[in-house]
């Protein structure tokens, strides 16, 4: 409305009395548009204040319900790192400020674990930066090299968080399902589930910018082999693109099967992030403490906004992961470092949760890494007509099975961009790092609701 | 040829714009390269403390550089801190609420609300982060859009710029000025003010925040309600947020009395506090609060026993002794009413200073690198918490920390008499 009317008010300079008394209310009238702006919020959050965290961890939170939702443990963490934070908060100088990047300790600590893991030597203060979880990882990564504009590819279904940070970011991201290629293989796993290289190589353009891949993937479980890591690298090379890879499950793979790094592939070093988490590394996730690790031309750019946006993370945590990895070092590879006995342990809760989930008629998809398993539920035939329209099916079936039978997951659905929302749409996700107790009142509402389904 | 040309270009793109802000989308080629970073990073590279905290580990300085304590913080918090780590519960070391522990955002909405006179819920009105940088770089990109501005009082933290400028938002300066006169210089960090008519004359159409900082970092200023409501008055008028950093809110002397600036008229509605368990509790390095640290000190609010009525006593008195050895060697101190620091004029010392290596580099950072190598002492420059433009102006003064064990006092004292006796 104010352009025209200027407009008008310059062509016709005989109405100068009426000019005036316009501009007055046009100033008024641009005054009170410009009040409420100030209060409104910056445009690069616009579209990404809904969150499934949000959304379905409070009413989790009712401890009457049995939560397989979140992806947190409920088993105790190993003693020795709960010591090992204590004594740190006993010394006065561990309580304050420690190096910005990372507390000496630790980055030495990551430097030799992962040095030995790739077989190459890492500076210690200059490709690792530490930061508040791989979440803190993720977005001084996405703030420091991706520009507006820039496109991203992304992996679906891929952890929730990547597309609103780099939305904020001001960027675009380009998305590729996995999907399920026939098998006559009785059970289905997520290694059934791949890309398509064609269509991978589609979506590279001269604007993409990075690509994100998971591995072990959140939510499938899938473990990406050495030759599907290789199709990725060589497109990465082609394009001269990033690769940001989030591999905060490393350590739990099941079935015999490795874990590899796209970093350690010939090429891959120079244009990798590595993101890694202590949280589930030691099943801590409250110590939201994650690594990024990459080379030096990169990681200072992740160390710029670091230093910009929260400065340093807690010091007793830091010193406390630190000991945990040196004692982990000491004991790689063998049957009492904690990464294989953690991993043995949640093989066979995997296995006892594929038998319950089987039983109760639905279908899992059984992972080869992380902790969760994506199950497909549309073999119930649960009729969900009385609830509102506008969700997509596994969001109502999570809603409603939360409510009605008292156990709480997570829609799959919220892992993918819209167009594969209906692919999607009849899975669920379960977390089965949870004590002996959880699994069985789970099985226990699984094998009731067989029982009145029929 | 081709692709180096399209490189320079872009990279004179980049550092052109009116106030030498990137607004112009570089060229495909330019951005492509893998190797570039995201603009919003450009210029925000250095950073005072990366610089100067390694000269102090490097020459094993006595360290009055870095704001955090060096003696122990209190046991009750250490206490609860260690009840939680090695207690039953295993879920206190997973996933909490996003926005802030339930136990924690009560407690605080009980305090805070207590200390302004305001109902606060604690799911609605209340975020916790990672420190007070945490709440402010989230503050910025939550509310400062590109083309903004947002006025910062110098001397200023040093971490406000380069947030508002990844926010895209463009910063406007107005300096703090110490009132006196040559025969009657200001002597307290009470005297340095701000004019209202500069004040006044900085809000324009773009303005959208204003930073305040009670008590100041690094000049130890206790904003009194006549100058708060100077700003509250602009604010209303001109319909500006406040970000109220204040993190040593506890931490007040000779009487003084911290006001929140969210308490005056029609303030609440645009104002964002900000504070830190860290200076609260003097556990810098734990970026994190313990609920029941805070419980405690609720219930014990105002009484002898109160460890918030303990800290600023204590600090008081490393203050008033950090202060008389200064005088007693002939320096200049800015008296503090609060805060973790006190700023001191060394311009009178006359220091012969080594050739400075950049021409650029201002004195007070040629001065306190050589403090650091010659006498084995680790202090601030103060121009570092001034804006390029305004560093030269301000550019001799140091900034002491006096919240350090007695041991270290004691070791600084006696760097400053040995000194002076060598003059």
């Amino acid at each position: 409305m104010k352009i025209p009317l200027q407009t008008f008010l310059y062509c016709f300079p005989a109405c100068r009395p009426l000019k005036s008394w316009l501009a007055k209310r046009l100033y008024h009238i641009s005054s009170s548009t410009m009040a409420s702006y100030k209060h409104k919020n910056a445009k690069r959050i616009e579209g990404i204040d809904k969150n499934i965290w949000i959304q379905f961890t409070s009413v989790a939170a009712d401890p009457s319900i049995v939560n397989l939702g979140q992806g947190f443990p409920d088993i105790p963490p190993p003693d020795y790192i709960k010591e090992a934070l204590a004594k740190a908060a006993s010394v006065d100088r561990l309580n304050q400020y420690t190096r910005s990047f990372g507390h000496p300790s630790l980055v030495k600590a990551l430097a030799q674990l992962y040095g030995k893991v790739c077989n190459r030597e890492i500076d210690p203060q200059k490709e690792i930066l530490v930061s508040t979880g791989a979440y803190g990882c993720l977005f001084s990564t996405i703030q420091g090299l991706i520009e507006e504009g820039d496109e991203v590819i992304i992996i679906e279904p891929f952890y929730d968080c990547y597309v609103p940070m780099i939305k904020m970011a001001g960027a675009h991201p380009v998305l590729i399902p996995l999907t399920l290629k026939r098998t006559k293989d009785d059970s289905i796993s997520s290694a059934h589930w791949v890309l398509d290289p064609e269509e991978l190589a589609s979506k590279f353009s001269s604007r993409t910018k990075a690509i994100i891949i998971n591995n072990p993937n959140n939510p499938l479980g899938k473990v990406f082999t050495k030759e599907e890591l290789q199709e990725i690298a060589d497109l990465c090379i082609k394009h001269d693109t990033l690769c940001i890879s989030d591999e905060v499950y490393e350590w739990l793979v099941y079935n015999g099967r490795k874990h590899t790094k796209i970093g350690m592939l010939s090429g891959m070093w120079d244009r990798t992030i590595t993101i890694g988490s202590a949280g589930k590394t030691f099943g801590v996730t409250g110590w939201k403490l994650g690594w990024a690790i990459g080379p030096e031309h990169l990681m200072k750019h992740l160390q710029t906004v670091h230093q910009n946006a929260l400065y340093t993370c807690p010091t007793p945590l830091q010193e406390a992961v630190a000991q945990g990895i040196w004692r982990e070092l000491s004991l790689l590879n063998q049957p009492e470092c904690y990464f294989n006995c953690l991993a043995k342990l949640l093989e066979e809760k995997r296995d006892q949760m594929a038998r319950f989930v089987l039983a109760a008629g639905m279908k899992p998809i059984i992972p080869e890494g992380g902790y969760f398993m994506v199950i497909d539920v549309s073999g119930l035939n649960q009729d969900l007509s009385h609830m509102q329209d506008d969700e997509p099916y596994d969001y109502k079936f999570v809603q409603w099975m939360t409510k009605e039978k008292k156990l709480a997951a997570i829609p799959v659905s919220a892992f993918t961009g819209e167009k594969s929302k209906n692919i999607f749409e009849k899975y669920i996700r379960f977390c089965f790092i949870k004590q002996d107790s959880t699994l069985q009142a789970a099985e226990e509402i699984l094998k009731n609701w067989n029982k009145i389904s029929h | 040829m081709w692709r180096r040309t399209a490189l320079s270009l872009g990279r004179r793109q980049l550092q052109g714009g009116p106030r030498g802000h990137a607004n112009q989308v570089p060229p495909a080629s330019f951005r492509m390269s893998h190797k570039r970073p995201a603009r919003r990073i450009l210029g925000v590279e250095k950073n005072i403390w990366l610089e100067f905290t390694e000269m102090a580990a490097k020459y094993k300085s006595v360290d009055l550089g870095q704001g955090f304590p060096n003696f122990s913080p209190p046991d009750f918090v250490r206490q609860a801190f260690s009840d939680v780590v090695s207690g039953e519960d295993c879920l206190m070391h997973q996933y909490t609420r996003a926005f802030g522990h339930p136990t924690l955002v009560k407690i605080l909405a009980k305090l805070y609300g207590q200390l302004l006179g305001q109902s606060i819920d604690p799911f609605g009105d209340i975020l916790v982060t990672v420190g007070a940088y945490e709440a402010l770089f989230t503050a910025f990109q939550a509310l400062v859009d590109e083309g903004d501005e947002v006025i910062i009082i110098e001397p200023f933290f040093d971490c406000y710029e380069p947030m508002v400028k990844m926010a895209g938002g463009h910063c406007v300066f107005v300096p703090l000025r110490p009132k006196g006169t040559p025969d009657k210089p200001a002597l307290s960090s009470g005297e340095w003010a701000l004019d209202p008519d500069e004040l006044a004359s900085k809000f324009t159409e773009r303005t959208k925040a204003i930073v305040l900082n009670t008590p100041h970092n690094p000049l130890g200023k206790v904003f009194k309600r006549e100058e708060l409501q100077v700003i509250a008055e602009l604010c209303v008028k001109h319909d500006v947020l406040c970000i109220s950093d204040e993190v040593y809110e506890w931490i007040v002397f000779d009487g003084n009395e911290h006001i929140k600036i969210a308490s005056l008229p029609g303030m609440w509605a645009q104002t964002v506090t900000i504070g830190s368990a860290g200076k609260t509790f003097s556990a810098t390095g734990w970026k994190e609060a313990v609920a029941r640290g805070f419980q405690r000190e609720l219930d014990v609010l105002g009484r002898p026993e109160s460890y918030l009525f303990q800290l600023p006593r204590q600090l008081q008195e490393k203050r008033n002794r950090l202060v008389e050895c200064l005088l007693s060697v002939g320096m200049r101190p800015i008296i503090p009413e609060g805060g973790y620091f006190l700023i001191v004029d060394i311009s009178a010392l006359n220091v012969e200073l080594p050739e400075p290596a950049d021409e650029e580099e201002p004195y007070d950072y040629r001065f306190a690198k050589w403090l650091i190598k010659t006498k084995g002492m680790a202090t601030i420059p103060v121009s570092a918490f001034y804006s390029l433009g305004h560093r030269k102006d301000f550019a001799s003064y140091i900034r002491l920390c006096y919240v350090k064990e007695d041991s270290t006092l004691e070791a600084a004292e006696k760097i400053l008499k040995e000194w002076h006796l060598t003059k």
